[in-house]
């Protein structure tokens, strides 16, 4: 018998009666990591990374039930071995493995192979079944190295600020963020959105070395913004507040920005591709590694990934979740609630 | 190639006029003086031409790359551009090249006639010397059109600013007749190649649609009102016993009108005339359908030549006597016309005629007959003005009548390309006949990014069927069509076809029992062919 299910609330381990990132509230979450769509409000228990309570407990709320593991840890729940592996994707992101009677099933909520830096790196774990996200599964997402894309916009920084222009980075507040701050910092002081700023708090107090960044209050003059690097959440792109910039030039990150037609449609003044997922060799780097006789293949390019995967002999399906479709800005390029922009809680007109 | 690269990546990413030209200037600053050359061709539509087709490089990428051929199509609609899709599909490069884009275009221009081995080593070679912005490029070189918001305004305005030349002149230049592989940069935009040929056309004046009303224009005895024609704007060369006929896209036209020919004989040398190439017969003007059937041909059958006659509906002169007339006033130079043309008898070469009104009521009352004419309404041209280059705001204006409206639902989307790879961004309409809905026009754009952004939401939630990129829809949203006249067509299931037709509003307080049916749109093409 298989050892996950796809319900309607979301991922169900019957043997061990509990979800994985649920999107409907239950008993007992397991959780791969801290953006919305993968961990929600309601549910009575969670699991997850040690990294990421805090993380969900700011977002969410402070009177969560959390317990955590460390990556390589376990527990047992109803007879089923839980573990962590690390994800990649962003700080305190993990790969869930379950392990009952010798049957080994891996969901990877969302995952990359490069280092950033800052999340601890993408590590394959064999397994008999893996669920596989899909976000960038088509060929022609393929990143360069985090290294060149970061000198892009280092020198993208370094152009602007002598023509009086300041530079805006939009990033999402969890991962992005940090990864930009963790690779940028450096002789540009680098000025953050209170969402960012706030969310910085908690992951420097959990113990990861964040270097220092600048909290924007309405003390920040035009002039200091002007001869750093800001970097604020989606939610703020055609705000008024960076419009009354001096000079502003936005600079979207993101894995979309690959893509000409994308870039254009976001109407940035520049677009780098810097993604938080695994590219397409990423995606089939990962899968063959796992070994796995069985993928299922959620959010992103299913039907085209899946029939790839198929194709290539390794048996596969695509599956409906309700993954990738609020918080994650790189979800959010064709998707429909572009509008809806409700994920950064903190404050965000304050500035 | 890295600075041609870098350009069009500044290009693509400011939707600014002025960010764009100062992207432009400081390349022409930089750049090599033979890639100058290219890239003012490349921008103004002179293209190299193609010695590899397209579907060669498709199938080269996928043999290389060994995608399946679906997965390529899928990548391909996600990426809305086939040079994009190559470009990024490929692995990376082994090596580097320092080769300028007009070595580039040279080699290439090179491969022509040679073997399809030969073809094909060449372009694996150069892949794998290029980065992927680079291999884009090339890729377009090869396939496509540098379709990136440089209007030739703009590419003159930046050439002018670069070189401190008077703009008109540079307009002038660019848009005469010459050879990238022969002209230096300096002989181009000094223009001396212009005064050897010719052919060389003038950059056409353009009006602005008048948003005001003509009441605030002044009195009307100042200005000179025509009928405005909706034909193909065309300029008219005879000059040293040649004769020329460019169109509005800058387009050297003169054997598809055979019409027009015997104005080699009638016209005296040094003349330049302005007007609107349109279907005439017995000097009445007949529909823009009609006038389709003649376009873009190679060849023209007799029946062609019988069924839609060609004739040229003379607005202005630009040259007489071999002199530029266009800075004496437009008074002048009708006076000059009518005198040259005013004495023709020919059926089809008309001076477009004055409509004359005492006061701006009695024009407007006027305009409103301009369909049975087949015009679309009015020209408005200040009589003291010169004939400008380009759009100048202010001296002319064209007063059009209101288009057609029509009340449709949407039952087919289909994504867009290019900037709109990912959105459900081209609709197919239909009216009602009867029990049935029937298409009627597809059309696109006219609406804002966020409207596109909530019709792209309604169609990802209700699409019915699924054909390849097209999504059957619930006929449930209803859109005003406007378009600018209807004709009867065999090709259409609603056996007729709307011209022009774009999507004036979102019609939120509508309910689809609420569009309009064929039957309406029946009795608007019957009133319209009696004037045919």
């Amino acid at each position: 018998m298989a050892l996950i299910e796809f319900t309607k609330r979301g991922i169900y381990c019957k043997q061990g009666d509990f979800y994985v990132d649920p999107w409907w509230p239950v008993d007992y979450a397991v959780t791969t990591h801290g953006h919305s769509d993968h961990v929600r409000f309601g549910n009575k228990h969670y699991l997850c990374h040690t990294l990421t309570k805090p993380i969900i407990k700011r977002r969410i709320s402070e009177d969560l039930d959390v317990e955590t593991l460390n990556y390589g840890e376990s527990t047992v729940r109803n007879g089923v071995n839980i573990s962590f592996y690390p994800a990649g994707h962003i700080i305190g992101s993990a790969q869930v493995r379950l392990e009952y009677k010798g049957e080994i099933c891996v969901i990877s909520g969302d995952y990359k192979i490069e280092d950033d830096g800052i999340s601890d790196v993408f590590e394959p774990v064999k397994c008999h079944s893996f669920v596989s996200e899909s976000t960038f599964g088509l060929p022609v997402y393929k990143w360069q190295k985090q290294d060149i894309v970061f000198d892009k916009i280092k020198s993208w920084v370094s152009d602007n600020i002598p023509q009086q222009k300041t530079s805006v980075l939009i990033a999402y507040s969890l991962g992005k963020a940090q990864r930009l701050i963790k690779n940028l910092a450096g002789d540009v002081p680098i000025y953050v959105h209170n969402s960012i700023a706030n969310l910085n708090e908690v992951i420097i107090n959990a113990g990861v070395n964040l270097p220092e960044t600048i909290r924007i209050t309405p003390e920040t003059t035009k002039d200091e913004l002007q001869k750093g690097i800001v970097i604020v959440p989606p939610a703020m792109r055609d705000s008024r507040w960076i419009k009354n910039l001096s000079h502003p030039v936005t600079g979207i990150c993101s894995g979309w920005m690959q893509v000409r037609a994308h870039r254009r449609w976001q109407s940035a003044d520049a677009g780098f591709a810097l993604s938080d997922h695994a590219d397409w060799t990423g995606l089939m780097d990962a899968i063959t590694a796992t070994g796995a006789e069985k993928v299922y293949v959620t959010h992103g390019f299913t039907a085209a990934f899946s029939r790839f995967l198929n194709d290539e002999g390794i048996e596969s399906e695509e599956v409906m979740t309700k993954f990738g479709q609020e918080d994650d800005e790189e979800n959010k390029v064709d998707l429909i609630d572009t509008e809806n922009l409700n994920t950064e809680t903190e404050n965000q007109t304050s500035v | 190639m890295k600075r041609f690269a870098k350009l069009i990546q500044q290009l693509e990413l400011s939707n600014k006029t002025n960010d764009k030209i100062a992207a432009l200037v400081d390349y022409f600053n930089y750049a090599d003086d033979k890639d100058k050359i290219w890239v003012i061709a490349l921008f103004t539509g002179k293209k190299p031409r193609r010695p590899i087709k397209s579907a060669l490089l498709k199938y080269w990428a996928i043999e290389i790359t060994q995608t399946p051929d679906w997965l390529f199509s899928e990548s391909y609609s996600n990426v809305g551009d086939l040079s994009e899709t190559i470009a990024l599909l490929l692995p990376p490069a082994e090596n580097t090249s320092d080769f300028q884009l007009h070595k580039w275009i040279e080699d290439l221009h090179d491969l022509e006639g040679k073997d399809d081995e030969t073809k094909k080593s060449f372009i694996l070679n150069a892949w794998n010397t290029l980065e992927t912005q680079e291999r884009f490029i090339f890729n377009k070189l090869i396939s496509g059109n540098f379709r990136i918001g440089v209007s030739n305004k703009m590419l003159v305005n930046a050439l002018a600013k670069q070189s401190s030349l008077d703009s008109a002149q540079i307009m002038h230049s660019i848009m005469g007749k010459w050879n990238p592989y022969e002209i230096t940069f300096t002989e181009l935009i000094n223009g001396t190649h212009v005064n050897t040929d010719n052919s060389w056309p003038y950059p056409f004046c353009l009006a602005y649609a008048l948003e005001q009303e003509p009441e605030k224009l002044g009195d009307i005895s100042e200005w000179q009102a025509e009928w405005k024609w909706d034909g193909i704007r065309g300029q008219i060369v005879k000059r040293n016993g040649e004769l020329f006929i460019w169109s509005r896209g800058e387009e050297l036209v003169t054997e598809q009108f055979p019409e027009l020919h015997f104005l080699i004989d009638v016209l005296p040398d040094g003349v330049v005339l302005d007007g609107e190439i349109l279907a005439v017969q017995e000097k009445q003007v007949l529909s823009f359908s009609t006038l389709q059937q003649r376009l873009n041909r190679k060849t023209i059958s007799k029946k062609q030549l019988e069924d839609a006659p060609i004739g040229f509906f003379v607005y202005d002169i630009l040259e007489f006597e071999a002199n530029d007339y266009r800075e004496q006033p437009l008074s002048e130079r009708r006076k000059i016309l009518e005198q040259l043309i005013g004495g023709l008898d020919e059926s089809a070469v008309i001076l477009s005629p004055v409509v004359k009104c005492k006061t701006w009521e009695e024009l407007a009352e006027l305009r409103q007959t301009s369909r049975s004419i087949n015009s679309e309404g009015i020209m408005l041209k200040k009589l003291s003005s010169h004939y400008h280059s380009g759009r100048k705001r202010g001296d002319w204006w064209k007063w059009k009548i209101n288009p057609y409206t029509v009340d449709a639902v949407m039952i087919y989307a289909q994504k867009g390309s290019g900037r709109r790879a990912n959105f459900f961004t081209d609709y197919t309409f239909a009216v009602r006949d009867g029990e049935n809905l029937v298409t009627i026009a597809k059309a696109y754009s006219g609406l804002t990014d966020k409207e596109i952004k909530e019709v792209n939401s309604f169609v990802t939630r209700n699409a019915i069927e699924k054909f390849g990129p097209v999504r059957t829809v619930k006929p449930e949203l209803v859109f005003e069509i406007a378009f600018e006249g209807i004709a009867e067509s065999k090709r259409h299931k609603a056996g007729l076809a709307l011209r022009f037709p774009r999507i004036l509003r979102w019609r939120k307080d509508k309910k689809a029992a609420e569009i309009n049916t064929l039957e309406d749109l029946r009795q608007l093409l019957a009133s319209t062919f009696i004037n045919d």
